[in-house]
């Protein structure tokens, strides 16, 4: 047994490689160096019993030397046990167990060096030099420099054999100091190592002629921590950059990444809209300030002699009438000039380039994040394999040092958890899959009956407004005069809770049940846009009549003034007539009237978003919060409870926001102001309202990770509010006295003057082809086949993709049941061995099989291919169980021709071999103190 | 002498050199030492200025686990456990010293991940059970989630990690699982 003993020690020695080195060394200073070097140049190390540590060495050597033959058995500890049982070795001298193999391993090399000793010709020089620097730190210290050029100097004299061993021994003690660090070892043994190997290389590189690089390599590893340092300073000062990334982060971590991927949509359109703002405000609204003629100049710049009474009302003002409407917030107060200023600024172009230019970027913009948020993929609940594993283990951040950041932590990490709980139980879910269907079913057709029924109202209450419209306003009454929008206000307060009602029948993941709520209010919402639409477009076509006979009666005016000035004067010629800009008759400006519908429809959205939050959530919150003292029954957990905060809602409403927003623009230059200052408003009220007044969703669940379903609405509203306004410009002619288009057949007319005043005549021609529609059809065609071929490239992509993934599953499976089958066929093989004659010799099973206590393998039931392995070696069903499980895996064969030996992959060399000696040493006591 | 100070410097990343006396002795300023600084206002009638004759100094956990750095981690204790040379939070300097070696930005991942499966590992038995799980889960959670929901999230992880199938997460199981954590570096360090 003794000699299987040595064996298996020589085994282990093997598979830990360097890192019993590294233990051995720590035993003592003296022999850090030999032990080092000894798998190469063992014996080297002459005289080590002359340095001063001697005395520590023997009373480790010899101690545990008596008692190893003893008990041997306890010496088939943990790695680390070992290491940390070294130290204490050190300190108190003797105590622990792990310390007897180290010492047997000691026992052996010295048998080694003793073989080697004879050898080694030049032993002595090399001893001297080892000598020297276990002499300790003090003398390092003096030395220094010194010591180094003087060993060199004896080093000159070194053959050429002893040369090469020499460097590959500098060599060695170099690697070593360069992972020292990964060595999970004590501070103390690791600083003492690295002293030892630091002054070794130190001595003996100046004899190899090497060392030179230091300086520059030092620099070298300062600079790159300072790089390291500037980024991590960087990205710091990036992630403050990011508006509000604290306050969604807040959201976040207390109400989970759905409601936070609201305020993340509302504040990516905060984004967008100071963009448009910017072009808005740099390209129309400042060069009309600073160049354009001022206010009270020409009639559109003035308010009507009729309305200067009122203009200042606040009333008035309210309404966007009075100064506001002829002001530079609407399209009526820019005037037609086609050039303004020192700059020649083309005012009119440079509007509606912009008006078109806000689409297009928009559009831009929205496909852009949508296909980058694609990239991103994922829809929510990631399918990574170690989801649990990653948010138990990395999950909390170290760096946190405050008890606020703290406690958002725990907040967060609780909500996620409960995210990945949402998902995993849904996942988990399989029930009767017919009455889900057929549930399902019932609740799309209840509610396709109540939209429809929706649909119709709205149509049914529209046209009778049309009726009433031709009737005389006095007869109405004031139900009459505003019952489209009584009825608008009631389907959007009855129609979403009864949505949401129905939609439990469908019991969808919360994730997806938001897209189809979303999807439903949608085409609710839908209905709103088309009455609204309708009954401006009517104001229009009413406006534009009115315009054509005040244009006529206008033109015919100034006819008449002509004929009569000439007549009278008898000159052709005629200054303009004189007439205050105050008292010139207009036309209706339909443009205009088209803004202020806009920016009404805007601003009372605002307001009723706000109150609805304010008596919605924060009086309810109040109520339930205070009233709760003296009620009869418990407001918080029963009927009125906490709101919750209310995303498809909040989202859709930001969606509509944002349509109104694109249609108005191009009439109400000052819209999209607005509309910056409200998004920045809503960002802190709502922020506020939810961290104050609601409550988080009974099942938080995770948002998918693409916002793509918000996106692919706004998409949707971008092209339909898209379709009206390039309508009305393509076909409406513009108002004859108001706007910068005022003059011109079409508002587009002004692009066809400049391409031919402005441009040389070439690019008219281009134009012209371009515009050709023998060239626009083939480019459609193109672009079709375009599309449907990238289209069938993505599909294939996507089947490759899904099919990797699966791959990469079954190779995760694979791996898996390989892994089990080897540790089941080394289990097969070493109870085999347990049966062996010899195995008297062993350790007491007893002791050492002893399973931790707290392992509780209630998984048994669940896989069968779970080993019991602790108690595998005592009872023969064990093994039973075993070659089942490897009859089941897919390759038995490969397996079982393993050797038993070293397991797996536990000579790597890093750390500690991990789980260090499965099989017979793996009975770990479950205390180490 | 300042050059192999330096190397002291790069090799245990910048926080190594301010605990060997002869550092201290030397008078350095470069780089200032910090940590040593911070371990001796922990408890400055107890820590020697002078580290030469090698004092047998311990701060109990109570100083350790109070510094800023530590008093908002759910692990505190057991972070002050794992480092201490005693496993009962007690710290040497050098203890110390180890502790925010690991803990540093520049610690290797394979030693950061021994050590955290240790800090994870509450009953020191080397394999993270199910008790482990639990403890980490509701120190993580503040027990916000009920009985069933951690039992369901600790067989998960166990599933999930577990390579083995032994119904428990070896070191082996847990560095092969993060490595793959995208954040594990990021989050498994302290600055000081």
């Amino acid at each position: 047994m003794p000699s299987q003993k040595k064996n298996d020690i020589a085994i282990r020695m093997e598979d830990v490689g360097i890192e019993i080195d590294g233990e051995l060394d720590s035993g003592s200073e003296g022999k850090n160096r030999k032990a080092k070097a000894s798998p190469r140049a063992g014996g080297r190390n002459g005289k080590p019993a002359t340095t001063e540590d001697e005395e520590e060495e023997e009373d480790q050597d010899e101690a545990p030397r008596k008692r190893a033959r003893k008990k041997k058995a306890s010496a088939q500890d943990s790695e680390e046990e070992e290491e940390e049982d070294d130290r204490s070795v050190k300190r108190k001298g003797t105590k622990a167990a792990g310390r007897k193999k180290k010492a047997v391993k000691e026992e052996e090399e010295e048998e080694e060096e003793q073989g080697k000793k004879k050898k080694g010709g030049k032993g002595d020089a090399k001893g001297k030099g080892g000598k020297e620097k276990g002499n300790g730190k003090d003398k390092k210290k003096k030395n220094g420099n010194s010591s180094s050029s003087g060993e060199s100097g004896d080093e000159d004299s070194l053959s050429e054999g002893e040369m090469t061993s020499l460097k590959e021994e500098v060599e060695e003690k170099k690697k070593l100091i360069a992972t020292l660090r990964n060595k999970p070892w004590r501070m103390k043994r690791r600083l003492k190592l690295l002293k030892e190997c630091q002054a070794f290389v130190e001595e003996f590189e100046g004899a190899l002629g090497k060392g030179k690089g230091r300086k520059l390599y030092a620099y070298k590893v300062m600079m790159a921590k300072k790089m390291i340092k500037f980024n991590r300073d960087f990205d710091n000062f990036k992630t403050a950059c990011i508006p509000w990334e604290r306050k969604i982060k807040e959201v976040e971590s207390h109400f989970g990444s759905s409601v936070a991927s609201y305020f993340i949509f509302l504040r990516w359109m905060y984004g967008l809209n100071l963009v448009l703002f910017a072009f808005m405000f740099g390209l129309v609204v400042l060069p009309e300030v600073m160049m354009g003629l001022p206010y009270g100049s020409i009639p559109r710049k003035t308010v009507p002699r009729a309305e200067q009474d009122r203009a200042m009302d606040i009333s008035v003002l309210l309404d966007f009438g009075g100064y506001c409407k002829y002001s530079i917030l609407f399209y009526g107060f820019y005037n037609d000039e086609r050039t303004i200023g020192v700059l020649q600024f083309r005012l009119p172009l440079s509007y509606l380039l912009v008006g078109l230019g806000i689409f297009g970027y928009s559009l831009m913009v929205v496909i852009r994040t949508m296909a980058r948020n694609s990239d991103e993929g994922g829809d929510g609940g990631d399918d990574g394999q170690f989801t649990f594993a990653f948010k138990m283990f990395t999950s909390w951040d170290y760096l946190i040092g405050n008890p606020e950041t703290a406690d958002n932590k725990y907040a967060s990490i609780t909500t996620s958890f409960k995210e990945s709980i949402v998902d995993e139980q849904e996942n988990q879910k399989d029930e009767n899959i017919h009455l889900r269907r057929f549930l399902r079913v019932l609740a799309n057709f209840l509610i396709l009956c109540s939209l429809g029924g929706s649909g119709f109202l709205i149509y049914f209450v529209v046209k009778r407004s049309q009726e009433f419209a031709n009737l005389d306003q006095d007869e109405l009454s004031w139900f009459e005069k505003n019952e489209v929008e009584f009825v608008m206000s009631l389907l959007g307060l009855v129609c979403p809770p009864l949505f949401e009602t129905i939609a439990e029948l469908e019991e969808y993941h919360p994730r997806i049940a938001l897209k189809w709520q979303l999807g439903r209010i949608f085409a609710l919402f839908l209905g709103n846009l088309y009455t609204f639409l309708f009954a401006l477009f009517d104001e229009v076509n009413a406006k534009l009549e009115k315009e054509k006979s005040i244009r006529n009666a206008t033109i015919w005016g100034l006819n008449e003034y002509y004929s009569n000035y000439s007549s009278y004067h008898n000159t052709t010629d005629i200054p303009p007539p004189d007439i205050h800009p105050a008292d010139v008759i207009r036309g209706p400006c339909w443009e205009t009237a088209v803004g202020i519908e806009f920016v009404k429809l805007t601003v009372s959205d605002i307001q009723v978003t706000y109150m609805t939050i304010l008596i919605g959530d924060f009086l309810r919150a109040m109520i339930v919060r205070f009233l709760n003292y003296c009620w009869c029954w418990d407001l918080e957990a029963g009927f009125p409870s906490y709101g919750e905060f209310d995303i498809s809602g909040n989202v859709l409403g930001l969606i509509f926001n944002q349509g109104m927003i694109w249609m108005g623009a191009f009439y109400a230059p000052g819209l999209v102001g607005l509309n910056v200052l409200r998004l920045l408003t809503s960002m802190y009220y709502q922020c506020w309202a939810v961290m104050s007044c609601n409550v988080p969703h009974e099942r938080v669940f995770k948002a998918s990770k693409s916002n793509n379903f918000y996106m692919g609405l706004l998409l949707l509203v971008l092209f339909l509010s898209l379709l009206p306004v390039v309508y009305t410009i393509m076909t409406l002619p513009p108002s004859f006295d108001c706007g910068p288009f005022s003059g011109r057949e079409q508002m587009y007319n002004v692009v066809m003057e400049t391409i031919e005043n402005d441009l040389p005549a070439f690019i008219g021609n281009i134009f012209t082809y371009a515009t050709n529609p023998g060239l626009i059809l083939p480019a459609v065609l193109l672009m079709v086949l375009a599309i449907y071929y990238l289209n069938a490239t993505s599909k294939n992509y996507q089947n490759a993709n899904l099919e990797l993934k699966k791959k990469m599953q079954m190779a995760r499976d694979e791996e898996k049941n390989r892994r089990n089958n080897k540790e089941n066929t080394n289990q097969v093989m070493q109870d085999l061995e347990d049966l062996l004659p010899n195995r008297s010799l062993l350790p007491p099973a007893a002791e050492e099989e002893k399973p931790p206590p707290e392992i509780v393998l209630e998984k048994g039931s669940k896989s069968p291919k779970v080993a019991k392995r602790p108690g595998a070696a005592a009872n023969g069903k064990g093994v039973n169980i075993q070659k089942d499980v490897s009859l089941a895996a897919p390759n038995p064969k490969a397996a079982v021709t393993h050797p038993p030996g070293p397991r797996g992959p536990s000579g790597n060399a890093r750390g500690p071999p991990p789980g260090p000696a499965r099989g017979r040493g793996r009975g770990t006591p479950p205390s180490r103190r | 002498s300042l050059k192999s100070l330096i190397i002291l410097f790069d090799i245990e990343s910048g926080y190594y050199p301010v605990c060997t006396s002869d550092i201290l002795q030397v008078q350095l300023s470069f780089p200032p030492p910090r940590l040593f600084d911070r371990y001796r206002d922990l408890a400055p009638q107890l820590v020697p200025l002078d580290y030469t004759d090698q004092p047998d100094v311990r701060l109990p956990y109570e100083l350790i686990g109070s510094m800023p750095e530590l008093k908002d981690n759910p692990f505190r204790q057991r972070i002050a456990e794992v480092f201490s040379e005693d496993g009962e939070g007690n710290m040497t300097l050098d203890d110390f010293l180890d502790m925010f070696s690991v803990l540093s930005e520049m610690a290797p991942r394979d030693l950061k991940a021994y050590y955290a499966f240790k800090i994870y590992d509450f009953n020191n038995d080397d394999f993270l059970c199910k008790s482990d799980l639990e403890k980490t889960l509701n120190k993580l959670t503040r027990n916000e989630l009920t009985e069933d929901e951690v039992r369901m999230v600790c067989e998960k992880v166990i599933d999930e990690a577990d390579l083995d199938n032994d119904g428990r997460l070896s070191l082996e199981d847990f560095q092969h699982m993060i490595v793959r954590a995208p954040d594990f570096l990021s989050t498994f360090h302290i600055r000081i």
